[in-house]
């Protein structure tokens, strides 16, 4: 399980129990580290992305604004590009883009696979052949290929679109995944009752199965999170980033155009770079953290 | 078994269909004209020009045709191994184009991905069951499967080649060297392979370790290990029942994996300028390159298929179910 769009399918343990959201969970979520350096990293960094570039006079992080290459100092902290921009202007409007197309990538990608897990889990027989056709095959075609070529068509580029298109390639391993949890589920006699008394599919899927594994659904969505961020840095940085704006990605591909590694300009390459691993890292570690609050088989003493 | 792979190569076909009809309504439904976009890319300046130029490639994607008619044509050309001509590399057909950097690309990725599927399971059942090992390994692996390729591509390349000057940073091979078998050659393509293969190799690493450490926990903590080591046999023997149970998921995420582990391959092509199909992407892109382009995703969804098939071979080889007929049905 490496990185791009499915970091560990099975990361958040199939046999799961079911949590209660609340109070329990509570005590043990302050108590994990994990959770705890994992979730602080994260809301630094999107502290950094939203309140970073409030703070600098100069809205357009591109403008070249500096001497030309410099290294990090007072004046610039992170050092300045070939072209004088700064990097650091660069670094939080990028974190500000990177954390866009996570969250749009990522909740597009959520709903998708929901939609056709629990439809398939739930009904079975027809529907879910139908469906786990359709899973495996979007499963089998390389996303990024297919991003790649409609990228390359479209012109159009906004984070925001990047972020839908990464969001309608990235559900399959999540379909299946939530397929197999809501399949164990629905024998279950909470949902035979709610069966009797009446109810249909959705709302039995939304009451009654939904909330049963909405912890599981939460650490899913994490990862989701986490493989946008990296799917949408490795489009930036084939040159089908954002034309507007600047993100982390994009930074990462003009320093390798313009030889800041034959040049020796670390600062240039490395804060990005850094960037993204800090935010997909934090994630994977909060959200193994997560899991052991949610499943008290994981919890050590 | 025969149910198992029938189900197999019904979804192998249905995603070739699908890939190759994605591939051939791209360019026809997707907004902006690709046609208008090389034409103007020509600067062509004389209008009569230009409109030989707008029938000719309209004559080349046969755009002239009724719809039906370019989907089964664009089918049959490919069923005889037409895949258009590259406008990147004029007169060329795509084909070759791809065929040229194919070696490179494989070359890289085969060695990336089954060596670090066998290291990271190796290191992944090792830092199951020593303490020490584990908090080294479970942080390293975690650092290591959230970082881009590109950027420890990058790393590799300022640190082992810029700084150390150790590897070549770009190129499969010197450009004073005539690639061919001969040993001078083999060498130079040799040292110019490190530092690509070293980045894939790295980053896929880190998730099969974790992802071998935490099955083989879950494996050592279920029922038949606790009756077993109940029952008093050896530890070594419990420990082999766990690593063969834990190794069926690692299989099938190799397959879940590949499509993932292409892209990685493309943009580690690219930091390096490797000669591969990552390469030719990036300059098909830059210079619009429609059939190149549309080539090599074909290439890329064929390779991934193929690559995918052989993966259920050998989970037949590994899992005795699907032999019985009992499991694999259902994924």
């Amino acid at each position: 399980m490496s990185t791009l769009p499915d970091p560990a399918p099975e990361a958040p343990s199939a046999e799961t129990p079911v949590a209660k959201p609340g109070r329990e969970s509570l005590h043990y979520a302050v108590r994990n580290p994990k959770l705890i350096i994992g979730a602080s990293l994260v809301a630094i960094l999107l502290a950094a992305g939203v309140v970073g570039p409030m703070l600098l006079d100069n809205g357009n992080p591109n403008e070249y604004v500096g001497p030309q290459a410099s290294a990090p100092d007072g004046t610039y902290w992170l050092g300045t590009t070939t072209f004088g921009q700064d990097v650091y202007a660069q670094f939080v409007h990028g974190l500000r883009a990177t954390f866009l197309v996570g969250v749009v990538g990522g909740a597009i990608a959520a709903v998708i696979a929901m939609l056709v897990g629990f439809l398939a889990g739930y009904r079975g027989g027809v529907t879910d052949e139908i469906l786990n056709m359709l899973t495996n095959v979007v499963l089998v075609i390389p996303a990024l290929a297919v991003l790649l070529i409609i990228n390359a068509y479209m012109g159009v580029r906004s984070v925001a679109v990047q972020g839908l298109f990464i969001g309608l390639t990235s559900w399959p391993w999540a379909a299946r995944a939530i397929r197999a949890q809501t399949f164990s589920l629905r024998t279950r006699e909470f949902v035979d009752l709610a069966r009797l008394s009446g109810s249909g599919t959705w709302r039995i899927v939304f009451r009654e199965i939904a909330p049963n594994m909405s912890s599981y659904l939460f650490m899913m969505f994490i990862l989701l999170f986490g493989g946008s961020i990296l799917i949408a840095s490795s489009l930036d940085f084939i040159g089908l980033g954002p034309t507007e704006g600047v993100s982390l990605g994009l930074m990462l591909q003009s320093a390798q155009q313009w030889s800041a590694l034959q040049l020796g300009m670390w600062w240039w390459f490395v804060p990005p770079g850094a960037g993204i691993t800090a935010i997909v890292g934090a994630l994977y570690v909060a959200n193994v953290g997560l899991d052991e609050v949610f499943n008290p088989k994981l919890r050590e003493s | 078994m025969r149910r198992y792979f029938a189900r197999k190569l019904l979804v192998y076909a249905l995603t070739f269909v699908v890939a190759v009809t994605v591939n051939w309504m791209i360019p026809r439904f997707m907004p902006g004209d690709p046609v208008s976009a090389m034409v103007a890319r020509a600067r062509v300046s004389q209008p009569e020009a230009a409109e030989a130029m707008r029938s000719y490639y309209n004559n080349l994607f046969g755009f002239d045709e009724p719809l039906w008619q370019q989907y089964l044509h664009f089918w049959g050309a490919l069923l005889q191994g037409d895949f258009g001509i590259s406008i990147f590399v004029f007169p060329t057909p795509v084909g070759d184009v791809l065929l040229d950097a194919l070696p490179y690309t494989l070359g890289l990725m085969i060695p990336a991905v089954l060596l670090s599927w066998f290291v990271g399971n190796w290191i992944g059942a090792l830092s199951a069951r020593r303490k020490v090992l584990d908090n080294t390994v479970l942080p390293a692996g975690y650092l290591l499967t959230a970082m881009p390729y590109m950027w420890i591509a990058v790393i590799l390349a300022w640190a082992l080649g810029a700084k150390a000057g150790w590897f070549p940073i770009s190129g499969g091979y010197s450009l004073d060297i005539q690639p061919g078998w001969s040993a001078a050659f083999v060498l130079d393509a040799l040292h110019h392979w490190v530092l690509p293969f070293l980045s894939l190799f790295l980053v896929a690493l880190g998730g099969w370790a974790i992802g071998m450490r935490n099955m083989i926990i879950y494996e050592l903590e279920s029922d038949y290990a606790s009756y077993l080591s109940a029952l008093g046999a050896p530890q070594r023997l419990i420990r082999r029942y766990a690593f063969r149970n834990a190794v069926l998921p690692q299989v099938t995420g190799l397959a879940l994996q590949l499509g993932v582990l292409v892209a990685g391959a493309l943009v580690t092509e690219i930091v390096f300028a490797y000669p591969g199909l990552g390469s030719l992407i990036l300059a098909a892109i830059q210079n619009q390159d429609f059939f190149l382009l549309q080539g090599a995703f074909l290439f890329i969804v064929i390779g991934v298929l193929i690559a995918n098939f052989l993966i259920d071979i050998v989970y037949v080889v590994v899992d005795p179910r699907t032999r019985t007929g009992m499991a694999g049905g259902t994924s």
